[in-house]
Parts: structure tokens; sequence; C-alpha cells
């Protein structure tokens, strides 16, 4: 096992610092928290493990049409937590207001204990989030090493005079770039594409380097938006593997968007279940497989097929 | 397969630096000897000007992937800047010069680029019109910047390097030559650096670019700055080795698309590219009018050169983006892939 430790005992020493902070300090020093809103979070305090993120009554609505209503979530750290429910659901919003790419119309996303009334995008990385596109975010002009070295761009320090030159700490950084992403490579097994360009590559394996770019920065959240979307049974049991491996190895919490059911309660610790942009269950597969509301608004009726196997 | 792979390791593998290598030995060495002076003046010096001003556009367009027909405006801003502190500053050396001019061509870059901040594609190709002709204005407006000659024109100073002249068509194709060496291969480190990387990231997607951590306006404005730097040394060699005097009419937007059409033509994305697409529109004309002259003699006079010339030009854009998007550089790389292979297989 070569991968760093190195990286992760970085990351978290400033993780855990704000946790303390968060549970030390009155709100009002806390950044973009209202006041008032602060005597909610008594459903995120009964969680024993104080959770990684946590979504406070979120609203999101485009013109007339609620796209989310009063969504709370609470994800500790760790877990593996899908997020299912039809088409139009919410679930693409959820993981945009939780990426800062949309901005809720009211609630507060908590990031290990620090409250956005909307996540800085350019600070997303810093902040230890990393996350994957339904549509393939990819840059197709780069080769799949760059573009797994590029997850690791947010921690260039080096100006690009001194990359020109290759002097100061540009040399360094760049030798640490590239190791850590063939690291990433033969971790989910790109190895052999490491120098292919990445818009030459099938589908599923652009997906597999999409998720590559994502754990080079070795997040401590990790948003997945349909990363098995178009995949055949093969392809969607190995992804699942290799998620599953990511989260042992990085110990990286993860957070997936997810329309194959019956590979979702396999890979998943929890589901929620969206519907209309309401939360209509939040429990284990188990739980959800056998709850009424979710068996009418998205399993269906299908009580002899309950492990989800043919869905 | 397997057979292909073999037959491509089996052979002789050169470094990648032996061509550029073997080439500036023929550029330095050969071409001084045996050039005429109609070889320097009409081909080699408006050729690396332009190749120049190319790798700066690709910079920004092709690699970053920002639209700009303001290039010739950062010619201009160049070439008249050098003109400007080399008359003012006493004992200011050339080079000096140079250097100064390329940040001043890159200051107006950055300014111009801002609108890039909240403009994309067409728009902030439009956009950049401002430069093109803001630029052009005050240049003509101000006769300051011309040392109030009436007519705008300014006349090259001496080029000299530490007491040595470079005067004649030899010297000035060295100058020239020695500039662009160095600012291409200072392009190529940047393009294949982690700012290269981040300029394409943000070329090809830049919404994941933001997430990952890049940050995308930094990185935009930097992009207009080191292509405008460029450009505006550009506009130096192309003022002051090439032409000698110049004027602002002689940087319109004409020229601004001549060196998109560089880009385009030679390759987006590629710096060899820039400099195939400035040899075909520096060679094109003057094989087109040998070519007509010598099919129908005096018919060929040159109004109907610069109607051809337009013609064929326009349709060889067409038929590039149509059948070759990624230009004479990918041409180039699939004949001769196509020739080593069929030399192997002999």
């Amino acid at each position: 096992m070569p991968l760093p430790s190195y990286a992760l005992g970085v990351m978290e020493a400033s993780v855990y610092a704000p946790e303390v902070f968060a549970h030390g300090l009155p709100s009002a020093l806390q950044p973009a928290q209202p006041s008032e809103g602060y005597a909610e979070p008594a459903g995120a305090a009964a969680n024993a493990a104080s959770p990684l993120l946590s979504l406070q009554g979120i609203g999101l609505s485009f013109g007339g049409v609620v796209a989310l209503a009063d969504i709370d979530l609470s994800v500790r750290p760790g877990e593996i937590r899908a997020i299912i429910g039809p088409n139009g659901a919410g679930k693409s919003s959820l993981i945009n207001v939780i990426s800062g790419v949309y901005r809720p119309d009211r609630g507060h996303v908590l990031l290990d204990g620090t409250s956005y009334a909307q996540v800085p995008t350019q600070r997303l990385a810093h902040l230890g989030v990393a996350r994957t596109f339904q549509n393939l975010a990819l840059f197709k002009g780069l080769s799949v090493l760059d573009n797994v070295a590029s997850g690791l761009a947010y921690k260039v320090r080096s100006n690009f005079a001194g990359q020109v030159l290759g002097i100061g700490r540009s040399r360094g950084e760049q030798r640490e770039t590239r190791n850590r992403a063939d690291q990433i490579l033969d971790f989910l097994d790109l190895r052999a594409v490491r120098d292919r360009l990445a818009g030459t590559l099938p589908y599923g394996l652009q997906k597999r380097v999409e998720l590559a770019r994502a754990l080079a920065a070795q997040p401590r959240l990790l948003l997945l938006d349909e990363p098995m979307a178009g995949m055949t049974a093969g392809e969607k049991s190995e992804m699942a593997d290799f998620i599953r491996a990511a989260r042992d190895r990085f110990a990286t919490t993860v957070v997936l968007i997810e329309h194959d059911v019956g590979v979702v309660m396999g890979l998943s610790d929890r589901i929620a279940v969206l519907d209309y942009g309401r939360k209509i269950a939040d429990a284990t597969p188990d739980e959800v497989r056998n709850d009424q509301r979710v068996i009418d608004a998205y399993l269906g009726v299908a009580s002899d097929d309950e492990d989800g196997a043919g869905i | 397969m397997a057979a292909i792979t073999s037959d491509f390791s089996s052979t002789p593998v050169l470094p990648k630096w032996t061509v550029p290598i073997l080439l500036l030995a023929f550029a330095y060495g050969i071409v001084p000897l045996i050039g005429s002076s109609y070889l320097f003046e009409a081909i080699l010096l408006p050729f690396l000007a332009l190749g120049l001003a190319g790798v700066g556009l690709n910079i920004l367009t092709g690699y970053a992937g920002q639209v700009s027909l303001g290039s010739a405006a950062f010619m201009a801003a160049g070439a008249f800047a050098a003109y400007n502190f080399n008359l003012r500053i006493e004992g200011l050396p050339l080079i000096g010069s140079i250097v100064l001019a390329g940040i001043v061509a890159a200051a107006i870059g950055i300014l111009f680029g801002l609108p890039s901040l909240r403009l994309k594609g067409f728009y902030l190709a439009v956009s950049t019109l401002a430069a093109q002709f803001f630029v052009q204005w005050a240049l003509t407006k101000f006769s300051w910047f011309s040392n109030n000659s009436a007519s705008g024109v300014i006349d090259a100073p001496r080029l000299s390097i530490s007491g040595f002249a470079l005067d004649g068509a030899v010297g000035r194709y060295l100058f020239a030559l020695t500039i662009v060496t160095v600012l291409t291969f200072l392009a190529h480190r940047l393009v294949t650096s982690q700012t290269g990387r981040n300029f394409i990231a943000i070329r090809d997607n830049e919404t994941a670019a933001r997430i990952i951590g890049i940050p995308v306006l930094k990185t935009k404005l930097l992009a207009f700055a080191i292509s405008s730097f460029i450009i505006g040394v550009a506009g130096v060699i192309w003022a002051f080795a090439y032409l000698r005097t110049v004027e602002p009419d002689g940087f319109d937007l004409d020229r601004s698309f001549q060196i998109l059409f560089i880009i385009i033509i030679g390759g987006l994305a590629s710096i060899r590219g820039a400099f195939f697409g400035a040899a075909l529109i520096v060679v094109f004309p003057l094989a087109l009018s040998r070519l007509g002259g010598f099919l129908l003699g005096d018919v060929f006079d040159s109004g109907v050169l610069d109607m051809s010339q337009r013609i064929v030009l326009g349709a060889l854009i067409i038929l590039f983006l149509i059948l070759e998007p990624d230009g004479l550089v990918a041409l180039w790389d699939r004949t001769r892939r196509r020739l080593l292979f069929a030399w192997q297989s002999t």
C-alpha cells in the first residue's frame, strides 16, 4: 500500500480544526451564519458523530418551479450516502447547491461545522470537497495524467514565471503532482491509458478518469453526480467497487446520486429519497426498500422483487 | 495492432528536441550564407514576425480558449511603445525598449481582457474589437505617440545590440530570429507547465476548472497578459526589423484577422502551428502572384492578384475548418507518420 499518507495527514490537521472551532465558539463568530437561524441544528446535534456535511432547510426554486423544498440532510464522516429519486426530483440541484454552483433561496450548507449561505465554488477544493458531473466534464484536450493532475491544481503555489524557467518550488511541485496522479491512476487501474487524450477514451473510462481527477485532491467530501449513468452492468459493479475502495483507502465521505437502485442498495450506508423536491425518506437501504412512500414514489409496486435485483 | 506498435518502437528514437535544434542550426548557420536579400526582406522577416504573433494569439485563443480579434492592436501597442521608449529614455538598450514594450502591450491586454471575465466566445470576440479600434484611434489621434510626425508614421531606430550594428537584411534577420527563438522556447515551456494545463482546462470546461480550484479569473487575465506581451514584441519585430517605417493604419482589423487565420490554418493549440500558418500566409501571395503572372501574363495585375488572393484564402479557411480543424500541423504529423510507416514496412 504505497499510497500517500502524508497528504491526508496535512489535510486532517486543517480539517478537524474548524470542527472544534464550530462547537467551541459562539455562532456570531461563524462566517455567513445569520444569528437568528442558528437555533435550528438540534437534529444535527442529535447525531452522535458530528456531521461532515449538513444541510439545513435548503429551498431552491427556478422561477415558479420549486426544485428543492426544505431539505435537511446530515452526512457523517466516512459514510457513503446515496440520494435517489425519480427524474426531476431535485437530486442534481442538491449536488449543485452543495458544490456552490447554485445559490439556495433559503437554508444553509454546513461543511465541517462552518455554515455557508452559498458554498464558495472557488474555495471548494480548499475546503476538501471534490465532485464529478452528470455529463462528463473532463478536459478533452489534456492527457489522462494531466486531467488527474489538474485535480491538484488548487495546491500549486509556484507562479507561471517559475514554471516556465523551471526554478523555485515549481520543479518539486511538478514532480509531486505527477507522482500523486500516477498513484491515483494505479489505484483506479488507469495506467494503460495514462498518456491518451481524455476525449478519445470510451465513455466508461472517461467516467473513471473523472473519478480519478476528483480523488486526486484527496477530498474529505466526494460528490458523485450519477457516476454510473450509461454504463453496462459490469462497469457499474466495477465502479461501485472503486467508490467503496476509495472510501476505505482515503477515508472519504461520499455523497452520490444514482438511478440504478440495485447498485445503490449494495453500495450505500444510508439512502435519502427525494420526490418533487422533498425528502420523503432517509434511512438504511433495508428501511428504504420497505418504506411505503418510497415504493409509491419511486420503486413502484414490486413486492416480489425486494432485493432490487431486477431494477 | 501489435505489429504496428513494434514497428513504431523500432524506429530510431530521436530526442524530441532534435528537429528544433537542427532547424535552428540551419537558420543560424546556413540561411545567412545562402539567402538573398529578397528572401530575408520579403519572406523570412514577415514570417518571423507573424509566426511570433501567431504563437502569442495561440496561447490566448488556442490554449486558453479566449477568442480575440485585437491582435493587431497589441502589435501596434508594442511597436509604438518600443519606438517611444527608445526615443525618450536616453541610454536605454534596445532590448530594454523591447521588453518594456511587451509589458505595455501586456497591460493593455489585461485591460481589454477584463470583459472575458463575463463574456464568452462570440461576444468576447466582439468586445476585443474595442481594443482594435481604440488603440488604432489613439495612435492616430495623439501625435505624441509618433513624435508629432504629421502622417503618424514612425521610423525604426538603428538596430544594434551592445554596439553591434544589425542594420543589414541579414542582421535584422538574426535579430528577429533570436527574439523569436527565445520567446517561442519560453512559450513552449509555458504551455507544458501547470499554468498551460490550466489554460486548457478553462478552455475545455470552465465550470469544472473552477470547481477543482483553478483560479479562473486570474488565469484568464494571465493568458491575456502573456499573449499580448508576445504579440507586442512581434509588433516590434514587424516595425523595427521588417518594415522599418510603420503607421497605425498598418495594424488594422485585416492584420488581426490575418493572425487569427494563421492559427486556424496552422493549428489551434500548437506552437508549431503558428509557424506553419505564418509560412503559408507569407509565401502564398508571392507564389500566387508568380503563378498568376506565369499563366495569365499581363491580365494578372495587382488588382486581380489581390482579389484572387482573398478568394483562395477564404476558400482555404473554409476547407480547413471543415476537413482539418486541427490545421496544417495535424496534416503534417499524419503525413509524416504515414511516410515513416511506409518506410518501415519496405
